[in-house]
């Protein structure tokens, strides 16, 4: 099933993002460059680099959290322009992790998950409430339900904000860094559940360090320096064999 | 039974609790502490006595103005007196009912509503039909009360009128001009700045002015505006531009990531701000927010400038009377004991809303 090197190759056709010579500058500063990017529906996607590398700018870009200058980037068969009207039609169908979790912290547990089926997909209350206890019960915390973010702890943090996105049953999942503010004994907690969800089919891209969790779920892994996609492969061959001087240094760092 | 542990409570010692230890904590912990609290005793010991004789033992309360001249102590009569005047200005006499009326409709409605949970669909139409009657009320001229020019309008029901509305439309505005201020559409964003740094480069005295003297002119002829509506919409002007600038501290102050979680929802604008950046930034501003709110309470007062007769100039009024001229003390501490009761009531509210709003320790 795992093809290397690049997506075309897969039997499934239309991809739901493509990123096509995108360039991002902040001001004077080159971010990205060139990134040419498919992802297949149900594809995983592990992003790995350096710091400030652009890892997080160019998942950002995919929900426009952050403007491209140049170059295209196609969601789920909508163009992200300047002038794209809905843009938020375009985000309900991705869902996004950060690093610091983001919980809303003036609501319970419970009304940060039934927020966005409520207001964007116009859901009646009960019947959120419903989808939002079993999200729970899926990131294993159902009885947190109504406890504010505030009062658990950083590991069940982040379930709730996978729950949260998954309220949303998004087609995508972007995830940025999730483990990386987390104490290690929670780490395994959170990436459990991000392999439940690999193997239900999501479509992910992860940025993360987590070399294991890429080893087990990734299609492809991609490693990122300096702005640009350096080196793309399935993950056994990144890893074992990693092609380029730059990627060999970053992974003797961090193996 | 898991009784491992021997459990004896023991008792904290002595001089650590009861009134002692309470003495001993906040009056005397430390020789500057000491040193201050003997001296605040002194000056107390010297003063209360001494106000206590004056305000309530060789006081007079219902006499003449000219008795008052013969006596020691303070002259309330200048306030039982006056009351009417004093409360209603140059409302009809006989009609000073109505705007009675109408202030405890507010009063009850106010108190009733306090608790932001009944806060409902019906208790806004409430408002509404209360709003209306106060209106009536005041103005008359519907259901056979005699009309009432709103020139006559005075004394406190003015300045709770200038008060209540100011606060009221001042807000929303405020809020508004800060989220205009952030916004992304730069005429927009001009226009909320401008009209910002505008009104808080002039002092209110001057809007004041411009309201009642400089607008007028600029109106065609025959077309009047009413006094009372001018300064109202000076004094909401004005509080709305410092209200905005304290709002956007409290966007500023939210964590970006705030904004970008509502976004990755998909949210609309409005809804993220309503539903998730609105109840924070407005949470961390409130004690700010107060603070103004209770000025312009305060600074309603200087509707004096432009000839209102607010409830500070009704008692100004009084103390020119020659009877009454020379008891002024008693007469303002009157009118400062009204201000106190209502900034008092306004920051207790804030208080109250603050710890209900509270939620457990951030993310
Ligand atoms: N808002 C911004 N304005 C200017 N420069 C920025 C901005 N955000 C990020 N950068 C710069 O862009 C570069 C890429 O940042 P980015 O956050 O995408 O890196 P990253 O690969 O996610 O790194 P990390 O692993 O530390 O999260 C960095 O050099 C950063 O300093
Ligand atoms: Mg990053």
């Amino acid at each position: 099933m795992k093809t290397t090197q690049s997506a075309e190759e897969k039997p499934n056709g239309q991809p739901i993002i493509e990123i096509i010579e995108m360039h991002k500058w902040y001001d004077e500063f080159h971010v990205l460059k060139d990134i040419n990017l498919q992802v297949q529906p149900q594809e995983k996607i592990v992003v790995c680099g350096p710091s400030g590398s652009g890892k997080s700018t160019m998942i950002r870009c995919i929900n426009r959290l952050e403007e491209h200058q140049r170059g295209k980037i196609i969601v789920n068969g909508t163009e992200l322009t300047r002038d794209l009207k809905n843009i938020e039609k375009v985000r309900a169908e991705v869902g996004m992790v950060f690093q610091h979790f983001n919980l809303f912290p003036h609501l319970t547990i419970l009304d940060n998950l039934t927020l966005g089926p409520i207001w964007v997909r116009k859901m009646p209350k009960k019947e959120a409430e419903e989808l939002a206890m079993h999200y729970l019960e899926i990131v294993r915390i159902p009885e947190q339900a109504n406890k504010y973010p505030g009062q658990v702890s950083g590991g069940q943090q982040q379930r709730v904000a996978i729950a949260r996105s998954l309220c949303m049953k998004p087609k995508i999942m972007l995830f940025d860094e999730p483990t990386s503010a987390l104490d290690p004994e929670m780490i395994k907690e959170v990436l459990d559940v991000m392999v439940d969800l690999a193997k239900e089919g999501m479509t992910m891209i992860v940025v993360t360090h987590e070399m294991g969790f890429a080893k087990t779920v990734a299609d492809r892994v991609i490693f990122m320096d300096f702005g640009e996609i350096v080196e793309e492969n399935e993950p056994n061959a990144f890893f074992d064999n990693p092609q380029h001087e730059r990627t060999q240094l970053f992974l003797s760092q961090i193996l | 039974m898991s009784v491992q542990v021997e459990n004896k409570a023991i008792k904290p010692p002595l001089t650590n609790i009861g009134v002692i230890g309470w003495i001993r904590h906040n009056l005397f912990n430390g020789y500057l502490n000491s040193l201050a609290t003997i001296l605040i005793f002194i000056l107390l010991i010297q003063l209360v006595p001494q106000f206590v004789q004056w305000a309530f033992i060789d006081s007079v309360w219902f006499t003449s103005g000219k008795e008052c001249h013969q006596v020691e102590g303070a002259c309330w009569s200048v306030v039982t007196q006056n009351i009417r005047f004093n409360i209603f200005g140059y409302y009809p006499y006989e009609h000073q009912w109505r705007p009675l009326v109408a202030m405890i409709i507010l009063v009850s409605m106010l108190i009733y509503s306090r608790d932001w949970k009944k806060w409902s669909r019906k208790l806004g139409y409430t408002w509404l039909v209360a709003l209306f009657s106060m209106g009536v009320l005041m103005k008359g001229g519907l259901f056979g009360l005699v009309s009432v020019e709103s020139t006559k309008w005075s004394g406190l029901p003015l300045t709770l009128l200038l008060s209540f509305f100011g606060i009221l439309a001042s807000y929303p505005l405020g809020v508004v001009l800060a989220l205009g201020r952030q916004s992304r559409l730069p005429i927009i964003k001009a226009f909320c700045v401008v009209y910002i740094e505008l009104i808080r480069g002039v002092p209110l005295i001057t809007l004041l002015f411009m309201s009642s003297v400089m607008f007028p002119l600029f109106l065609p002829e025959g077309v009047t505006i009413d006094k009372v509506l001018r300064a109202q919409t000076a004094i909401i002007l004005f509080t709305a531009a410092y209200i905005a600038e304290v709002v956007r501290g409290g966007l500023q102050a939210l964590d970006k990531g705030q904004y970008e979680a509502a976004e990755s929802l998909g949210l609309t604008y409005w809804q993220k701000m309503r539903l998730i950046i609105l109840p924070q930034a407005l949470k961390i501003v409130i004690p700010p927010t107060v603070g103004i709110l209770i000025s312009a309470f305060k600074d309603t007062s200087l509707v004096v400038i432009i000839a209102l007769y607010d409830i500070l100039n009704t008692t100004k009024s009084i103390l020119n009377v020659p009877e009454w001229t020379g008891f002024s003390t008693e007469a303002y501490l009157f009118v400062a004991a009204i201000y106190y009761f209502c900034c008092y009531s306004m920051s207790r509210y804030s208080k109250k809303i603050e710890k209900e709003l509270e939620y457990k320790a951030d993310t």
